[in-house]
This record gives structure tokens, sequence and C-alpha cells, in this order.
């Protein structure tokens, strides 16, 4: 089998949907001739026309917003947002309108469309190129939020939020665009929204993490006895799979980029202390990026939860 | 070089009766007896909702309500130009729209009392629910609008908004695509003159709001909202075009807001009383009335039938709205996302 990067992967799974079905349209900047800013969108341009995959004007909003009421009309559109801090801007259009629109017309209409995002520091961006504030939509009610990790991941999620019936928020780790390969399947699947990946087994300490940090707690095992468990679906998130493990190894760490106050990380150790307050040995430990703003190239090593610091937590958990 | 101009604008206003009844026969053209009556009957059905709504709201039966009177004209005159097969994204104030479109009235009523299940569009109507957050609709019209056009749907979206709306970055980023994107959409602008306490002139320093849709790239028109055969010429022909794939249109509907903001608001405050006693004289039954008597649709006992009708409709939505059942509180959740999560789960068993 093939292998392939993130970028491919991703650019297959959106073929593959826009070929499956006629629906589907992508809307971005720059996701035409350019084939995107990291061109993910490489190629379909030729492929499927200038009507299905669409250079818009520079219109975050105006992208999202434009996406509602398409999808209302029954198309199914995939939004490119270059970078995850250009979102905001667009953010009121998901909040107060795409997440809503099913409660609000009472199951009469839905917003089935999917924001499409790079998120993360690692790759020496610009300012406000490397926002990690996938917490932010995860407050949100009628929100899906889903990161991948890998090639083969990403292709099965991305597969399924094109599929799911609610909006989706899709971040794309942008550190590993290019860095990770994996084999990757020609055939159609899918990995279910809201279900985790346990990656690695182990008896000890359960630690969870997504997107590029994933990789680094992979990386911080070596010498623990670590389950590894790979959220994938931020919102809603696999409770199942979660207490299995804790119930197995009582002591919990999770790790992610974004930073900690409000983080998902702090919803995972509230939902452990109200669910599995019996199993558990230890508190429940997050390695997370500093209550700081995403700092420039220079700094960003430091802000990204390194794999000493991981490690650390892991001590910490098994000498408490 | 001398300087040169390289593009220049005009800003067509249309009015085809004027306040005193008078009317431009060449623009006087397929107004059928039928429509007139129509135009009529839906004004006053939706005058009669309002005031109703009004009382209701004194009563303590509804909720914090936002009245239409004054701007009827604009509201039933857009909406009788459209087709089955067009969408309507309209805002909370647009009772008129949706009273002359059929739209359940004891739905719309609920919907005031505090009840979602009121947007619970009926299926065969493409209305979304209204928007609450001023102009952030807008490009939901021209998401619709572009559909519809790459489809080759002979069907348009009309999208009402006020002026307030038309200072959001909203009105820009729609506008802006759908002039891009050649969408099938009618933007419908009821300058009503005020935004709560904001008066138009505050909202923009350009002298028509028409006029901005020639930024955008398409054609922009100022008509008397108050001349509801002005409106629905308008709407018409700009629903027609889009429907011929010739782009969008803004539509500015130049009218007046007779009654408060809301039920929760008071007027008096920043509003010269003069200046809304002015605006009576031109509302929009007065010429409608005057135009149908010279057309001898009108008699007294014509608009008493009428308007007696209307109440027994109102009146007969209203015993329906209060005979309905509240909602279930799992309401709050089950319609969240079409999967629950966990945690949905459980509190839905706490509801």
């Amino acid at each position: 089998m093939a292998k392939a990067n993130l970028v491919d992967a991703i650019n297959r799974a959106l073929a593959e949907e826009m070929e499956r079905d006629e629906r589907v349209v992508l809307l971005g900047e720059d996701i035409g001739r350019d084939g995107g800013v990291f061109r993910v969108t490489a190629g379909l341009l030729e492929r499927f026309g200038a009507e299905r995959v669409v250079d818009t004007p520079l219109s975050e909003l105006g992208m999202v917003g434009a996406a509602v009421g398409m999808a209302l009309w029954g198309l199914r559109p995939v939004v490119e947002i270059q970078f995850m801090a250009f979102i905001y801007e667009a953010i009121e259009q998901i909040f107060s309108h795409a997440a809503r629109i099913h409660s609000r017309s009472r199951g009469r209409y839905s917003a089935p469309i999917v924001v499409r995002t790079p998120y993360g520091v690692g790759i020496k961006g610009p300012e406000l190129h490397s926002d990690s504030t996938e917490a932010i939509f995860c407050h949100m009610p009628g929100v899906k939020v889903v990161v991948p990790s890998t090639p083969y991941n990403a292709k099965g999620l991305l597969k399924s939020a094109i599929r799911d019936e609610d909006p989706v928020v899709f971040l794309e780790p942008s550190r590993l665009y290019r860095t990770i390969k994996t084999e990757l399947p020609q055939e159609d699947y899918t990995i279910p929204l809201g279900h985790a990946e346990v990656v690695k087994e182990g008896g000890s300490i359960t630690a969870i993490s997504w997107g590029t940090m994933l990789h680094r707690t992979m990386e911080a095992t070596e010498g623990f006895d670590v389950e590894v468990i790979d959220l994938q679906t931020l919102k809603p998130f696999d409770e199942e799979t979660l207490l299995n493990s804790v119930k197995k190894t009582g002591r919990t760490v999770v790790v992610h980029e974004a930073t900690g106050f409000c983080g998902v990380g702090a919803e995972l150790s509230a939902f452990f202390a109200e669910l599995a307050m019996l199993h558990l040995r230890s508190p429940v430990m997050r390695v997370t990026a500093p209550d700081g703003v995403v700092p420039m190239a220079i700094l960003e090593d430091h802000y990204m939860p390194s794999v000493e610091k991981i490690r650390r937590a892991f001590e910490e958990v098994m000498n408490y | 070089m001398p300087y040169r101009v390289i593009d220049s604008f005009e800003v067509r206003y249309l009015q085809i009766v004027d306040e005193a009844g008078n009317l431009d026969e060449s623009l006087f053209d397929g107004f059928s007896e039928w429509l007139v009556r129509s135009f009529f009957e839906r004004l006053v059905l939706s005058r009669t909702f309002n005031s109703r709504c009004l009382s209701l709201q004194r009563e303590g039966r509804i909720g914090t309500y936002p009245s239409i009177y004054g701007q009827e004209a604009s509201q039933v005159g857009s909406a009788l130009a459209l087709d089955a097969k067009d969408w309507v994204f309209p805002t909370f104030r647009e009772s008129g729209v949706l009273a002359a479109l059929g739209y359940p009235m004891e739905l719309l009523l609920r919907y005031w009392m505090g009840d979602e299940r009121g947007m619970k569009i009926p299926h065969g109507m493409n209305i979304v629910p209204m928007s609450i957050p001023v102009g952030t609709h807008i490009p939901h019209a021209t998401g619709c609008g572009w559909a519809m056009r790459l489809e080759g749907a002979r069907a348009a979206a009309l999208c009402y908004f006020g002026d307030g709306g038309s200072s959001r970055g909203d009105f820009h980023e729609g506008l802006n695509m759908a002039g891009v994107f050649k969408a099938n959409t009618v933007f419908l602008c009821q300058n009503n003159q005020w935004a709560i306490s904001v008066p138009r002139t505050r909202q923009t320093a350009s002298r028509t709001i028409a006029q901005k849709a020639f930024s955008y790239g398409f054609e922009g028109i100022q008509v008397d909202g108050n001349d509801i055969f002005a409106v629905y010429r308008a709407t018409l022909d700009a629903l027609n075009r889009a429907k011929r794939g010739e782009g969008p249109t803004l539509i500015e509907c130049f009218t007046y807001r007779l009654d408060d903001h809301t039920t929760a608001d008071d007027a008096s405050r920043y509003r010269d009383p003069g200046e809304v006693e002015e605006w009576k004289k031109r509302e929009p039954l007065l010429r409608l009335r005057l135009v149908m008597q010279r057309m001898g649709l009108w008699t007294e006992d014509y608009e008493k039938e009428v308007v007696k009708h209307s109440e027994e409709v109102v009146d007969s939505a209203i015993e329906k709205a209060e005979a309905v059942s509240p909602p279930e509180p799992s309401d709050i959740l089950i319609y969240t996302s079409h999967t629950p999560s966990g945690r949905q789960r459980r509190e839905l068993k706490e509801l």
C-alpha cells in the first residue's frame, strides 16, 4: 500500500467525497488555481471545475455565511479557512446560525457544513498563524470538533465530517501536513465521529491527546506503561473508551497544545472527576501551553508542550 | 493628463402611486383587480395581526414584540411578488411578510410566546427562521441564491433587513459575494429611518442605501416603501432578473417605523412626535384605498368585511396558539445535534 502525507490524505478525502456526492462544493481563498496555501486542494479545480472548487473573495464571514445558505438549499459545502486565527470573523456565523438552525427550526433545517482550517504552532509562521483555540468551538452546543493526527485517520474522519448532518469544525495540524506519512488505503473508508482510538495499550497511565501533540505524547512514553488515546473527535468525545482506560490505569494525563485555562483538558478533567473519581489514584494532570498569546517563531518551541514536560507529568502521576 | 470620469451611477427612485393617490399610468400596468384586492386584504390582515400582538403583549399573553406598523406595504408588496419555489430570509420584524405568505399565525404567535416550535417552518414553505442578530443572515441568502444559480434552478432568494443591518460587515460580505458569483438573490432593505434610537444618518453617510449596490457591481434602486404598487413592481422585476441569471439587486424601501422599536422600547425618548405625525399621513393603507376607490374596488362595506374577516382569522389563531400545551423540557436538548453526546444523554434524563 502506498504511503501518503496528511496533505495528500485530505486531498483524497475531498476528491472522493466530491466524486461520490455532487452536492459537495469547496469554498476558500486561493483553493482553486493555487491549490490552497498548503496545497491541500491541489488539482481539484482541474478535476471538478470552478463551480465546485471556488476561489472566493477574501471573506471568511461571507464564506461561512454563504455555506450556511447553500446547505439550507441542499448542498454540502466544505469551507477552507487559511489559518485558524482567521476564523474568528466567522464565529458568529458558526455559533448563531450553523450551530443553531436545527434547533431553532425544531428539526426542519440543518447546516451540514464543514469548516476546515490548519491550527497549531510548529511551522514558524507569522503572527496569528499558529492558534489552537479548539475549546471555543467545543463550548458551543451543536458544533462538532474533529482533529486528525495521521493521514490515515484524516481521510476517514474528514469523510465522516462531510457526511455528517451537523456543522463540523475540522482542525488540521499544520505541523503534520508534510512531516509524517502513513499507509493510505485507496478504498472508501470512514472513521466515525465521536470515536477515540487507543493507539498504544498500557496499564498504568492513560494519556489523552490529539493532533500534533499525540506524536509528542507517544515519544514521551518510553519507560512508562502508558495507554495512549487519540481523542480524534473533541466534541462529542468518546466517553466509553476514556472510562474503560482510566478504570484500568487509574491515572490520567491530558496533553494539548492549546492553553490550559478552560481548555478541552479542563473538560476532560471534570469528566473524570464526575464519572471516575473512585478509579483515580492521582489527580488528572494537564500538559498544555502556558496561558499566554501564541508567540512568533523564535519562542514557539518554548510554548508547545515538550516531551520532557509530558514525561514529568507521567512521573508525577506515578509518584503521587 | 486631466482627470477623467471612468464610471458614474444614477440612483433611481420608483413611486407609482403618491400620497395623494395620483398614479403613473405608464407604470400602473399588470395590477389586476384580483392582485389589488390581495394587496388590500393581506395588508389589513397583517395590520390586524400586528395590532392584536401589541395588545397581547400588554396583557402579558406574549413576550416582547416588534411592530411592523407603517411598513406593511414594503412587507406585503414584496412577499406577494414571490413564487412558491423562492426562498425567504426574514428578520424579526417581518410579521407582514409572514402573514402575506400564509405562514400559520398560530405558529408565529407561539414563537412570540417563547416557544421555538413557532419557527418550525411547515414543509413546502421555503422560509428560514427569522434572524435575530441584525443583518447576520444576509450571507445565507447569498449562499442560497448562489446554489440556485449553480443548479440552474428557476428560483430566487429574497432577503429582508433594515437600515441598521446595512451597517454590518455581513451586509458587505454578503452583497460583495453575491455580486461576484451573480447569485439569484434579491436584497430588500426596509429603511424605516430608525435602528432603535439611532437615525438613518448615523448608519451611513451615503445619501441612499440603494447606491451601495453599485460598489458591488449590481443594480440598486430606492422605492417608495409605502407604495405597495412600487414595492411589488420593483421586487417582481428583481426576482425575475435573478431567475434569468442576471444577478442580484438591492432594493431600498424608503419607509417609516410608526411604532416603537419593540414593545420594550419608548421612542418618545429619542424621536420627535411631529415626525411620526408627518409619516402617518403617508402610511400605506391610505393611498391603496384611494387607488381602489378609483378602480371601483373599494366600498366602506368591503373594508368592514375585510377587517371583520381578518379579526376572525387572527382571533382563531390566538385561540389555537393559546390552547397548545407547552413544549417538553427535553426539547432543549433533542434538536441540538443529530447525534447526542454522552453528556447530553445524561442531561436528558434529568430534564
